[in-house]
């Protein structure tokens, strides 16, 4: 690997040239960027914010799904059933196999690296969550499982040769030459330069794309850069319809200082009751639909989210616009028992669960849908891969509880591998050209009148959440699609600056390029699916339709977006 | 209820300059949440760090608070003025952004 001052036409542009190229440092990217290191390559982590500190991964509180069988005898078929049920029949089967599969493995393996998962009489403790037929998901106390996955990741790159690590470098756009990923086109935040990056492997490690939407669960940088990019690239997109929100996730009173995810562990170890503005449980009205549940923690995410929904429809909602949680039926001691020092946290928040319920809403949590990839997360564009949440179709249409962070692990390592073993002994495919397009991009950026771009995306995650949210119809949808065409319109074809270093503004430009772009991807194949199913529930067709058991895809050229059709796990020649 | 946020602005090499922001708030939220909404509101181009907005997992939004070191994420607006500044001991990039990325994770 060298860096050198690119001479000629980009005085100013920095060059660096690698094997393997991981774009974006959550779980996924820092596994995929250990895999291929120690198969060999030379490897660059890259991070738009500090490596290993943004993301989801690290604001991931519980549980990490794996048919461990260390408290009760399991198998990884039985895990995959459970994953394939979940996915209301889209799941590819090969990627929901390779992830239930390989999970277990990962898993011990971060346990040799001191993760530190919670542990019982000398076994893994595995929590109990909906969708799974036995307790399955290993977690680290007190609601650490994220921070702790990230941090061991980060010591494990401490003391492994061969991976650079480069934060606050905000990729734009994966460089392709007669077809074939060669690298990337960079700006770096922090001195406001152009970056040109060559790669004989490109891994998209972008998370998900819950930053869309008005009230997610997710880091700010999960605007879903990794689906533009992979769509510009000529990669396709699969599922993209299938957004999954979060039924409880916090609404009132405000929490600073904790994840808003963070009831889902109370629910797991304490029950935990959903109560409507009569003080009255509603979970089981709606329990007709779904048989799988354990009879403690009832609804899967898809349904659970209806209910809330719909009691508050019915105007039977909790002041601030959700559903009252309560705890007021666990013995104080039994809550401070289960959740230590996190009882201090939420006493400093004003929150006594011993003796008031708080309020909780639907939040954007998750992305099911994502890049298309083989069994080696390989995209349809030669040498580009993909992994993690960014990669869709594992969860199918709606996402069993935990396992997003065995995704991050296994897919990262799988990408990770194949990517180390395409580059093997091949010559670099870059050519500078590839990069000319989003060169002259960043250096069309110019200081001028524009709108306030923050508020913008603002104005973006208000059109994702009321008209592509957890409920729509074709009119809203057809909606959404006008706006999204008003606001490419606002911001321009070419990006506004503001300073030299660490513009905001410029940033908030590139954002919404990807945002706009990826937000289509959502709405349009929304629109053409006239069923409801998992994450996608349509109130002008809510029913489930056997003939939609097809995954829709999206692909991107010449200017406009493409929407296809393909048999779950079916036919993977056209790959 | 109001808050001032009193921001220290400026890239390396300027005389720093002390900017005033006036943003409505509810009890409750944070001087991120304050940030945030000056950017929405009335300046853009503020240059501040975050990554994951209310989770206090990512540790980004360290600045100068009032003259302590803390996270903006976890402070809470107050009626009044609050003063914000860049970490005094770390080099500036502009306006409360510092580089505080270890030196080898950085181009």
């Amino acid at each position: 690997m060298k860096i050198t001052k690119n001479k000629g036409a980009t005085p100013d542009a920095a060059h660096i040239e690698t094997d393997v190229l991981v774009i974006g440092s959550g779980g996924s990217g820092m596994y995929a960027a250990l895999e291929a290191a120690k198969a060999g390559a030379a490897v660059v982590l890259s991070d738009r914010s500090l490596i290993g500190r943004g993301g989801a991964t690290v604001m991931a509180q519980m549980t990490v799904a794996a048919a461990l069988g260390e408290q009760t005898p399991d198998h990884w078929e039985h895990h995959l059933s459970d994953t394939l049920a979940a996915g209301r029949g889209l799941c590819d089967e090969h990627l929901a196999a390779l992830l239930c599969e390989d999970g277990p493995r990962r898993l011990r393996e971060m346990d040799g690296w001191k993760v530190g998962w919670a542990r019982e009489n000398g076994h893994i403790k595995q929590a109990h969550a909906p969708g799974h037929d036995r307790p399955r998901c290993a977690y680290v106390d007190f609601l650490s499982t994220g921070p702790a996955v990230s941090r061991t990741l980060r010591s494990r790159l401490n003391v492994t040769d061969g991976v650079r690590r480069i934060g606050d470098l905000l990729i734009v756009d994966i460089a392709v030459r007669d077809g074939v990923a060669c690298g990337a086109t960079a700006l770096h935040l922090t001195t406001g330069r152009p970056v040109t990056l060559a790669a004989k492997a490109v891994i998209i490690a972008t998370g998900g794309l819950t930053g869309l939407y008005r009230r997610n669960s997710a880091s700010c940088n999960m605007g879903g850069d990794g689906y533009a990019l992979a769509l510009r690239a000529g990669a396709e997109l699969i599922d993209m319809e299938f957004v999954q929100f979060f039924p409880i996730g916090h609404l009132a009173p405000r929490l600073v200082g904790m994840d808003p995810i963070m009831w889902d562990p109370f629910r797991y170890k304490l029950g935990g009751k959903l109560l409507n503005a009569d003080m009255r449980e509603f979970e089981e009205d709606y329990l007709t639909s779904d048989s799988r549940s354990d009879g403690r923690y009832v609804l899967t995410r898809d349904l659970a989210t209806y209910a809330i929904t719909k009691e508050v429809e019915a105007g039977r909602g909790s002041p601030a616009g959700g559903a009252y949680l309560s705890f007021q039926h666990v013995p104080e001691a039994e809550i401070r028992n289960a959740f230590g020092p996190v009882v201090d946290r939420l006493a400093a928040n004003g929150i006594d669960l011993a003796s008031r319920p708080i309020e909780v809403a639907p939040i954007a949590h998750y992305h099911m849908g994502g890049i298309r990839v083989d069994e080696t997360m390989r995209t349809r564009v030669p040498n580009l891969y993909a992994c993690g949440e960014a990669v869709g179709g594992a969860n199918g249409a709606n996402r069993l509880s935990g396992n997003a962070i065995t995704e991050a692990l296994v897919f990262g390592a799988c990408a990770g591998q194949a990517a180390a073993q395409t580059v093997s002994g091949r010559p670099s495919s870059w050519q500078p050209e590839a990069a000319q397009g989003a060169l002259d991009l960043l250096r069309s950026a110019k200081d001028r009148d524009a709108p306030n771009l923050a508020a913008i995306i603002l104005e973006l995650k208000a059109v994702m959440a009321d008209l592509v949210g957890p409920f729509r119809t074709g009119e809203k949808l057809q909606s959404a699609g006008q706006a999204i065409e008003r606001l490419k319109t606002e911001i321009g074809e070419l990006p506004v600056s503001s300073a030299e270093t660490f513009d905001p503004v410029l940033i908030d430009w590139l954002d919404l390029r990807n945002m706009l772009l990826v937000a289509q991807s959502v709405a349009l194949p929304a629109l053409a699916r006239t069923e409801s199913r998992g994450g996608h529930q349509r109130e002008d067709y809510p029913a489930m339709d056997d003939k939609w058991t097809v995954n829709q895809t999206v692909g991107f050229s010449g200017g406009q977006m493409h929407l296809g059709r393909s048999t779950p796990s079916g036919d993977r020649t056209m790959r | 209820m109001k808050a001032t946020l009193t921001i220290q602005r400026g890239s390396p090499g300027e005389m720093p300059r002390v900017e005033n922001f006036e943003v409505g708030f509810e009890y409750g939220q944070s001087v991120l949440d304050g940030l945030r909404a000056v950017r929405f509101e009335a300046d853009p181009s503020l240059a501040f760090r975050f990554s994951c907005i209310n989770a206090n997992a990512c540790k980004e939004c360290m600045m100068l608070i009032d003259g302590k070191v803390d996270y903006a994420c976890t402070v809470r607006l107050k009626e009044g003025v609050t003063n914000l500044a860049p970490l005094p001991k770390k080099s500036l990039i502009r306006d409360l952004v510092t580089e505080i990325a270890p030196p080898d994770e950085r181009l």
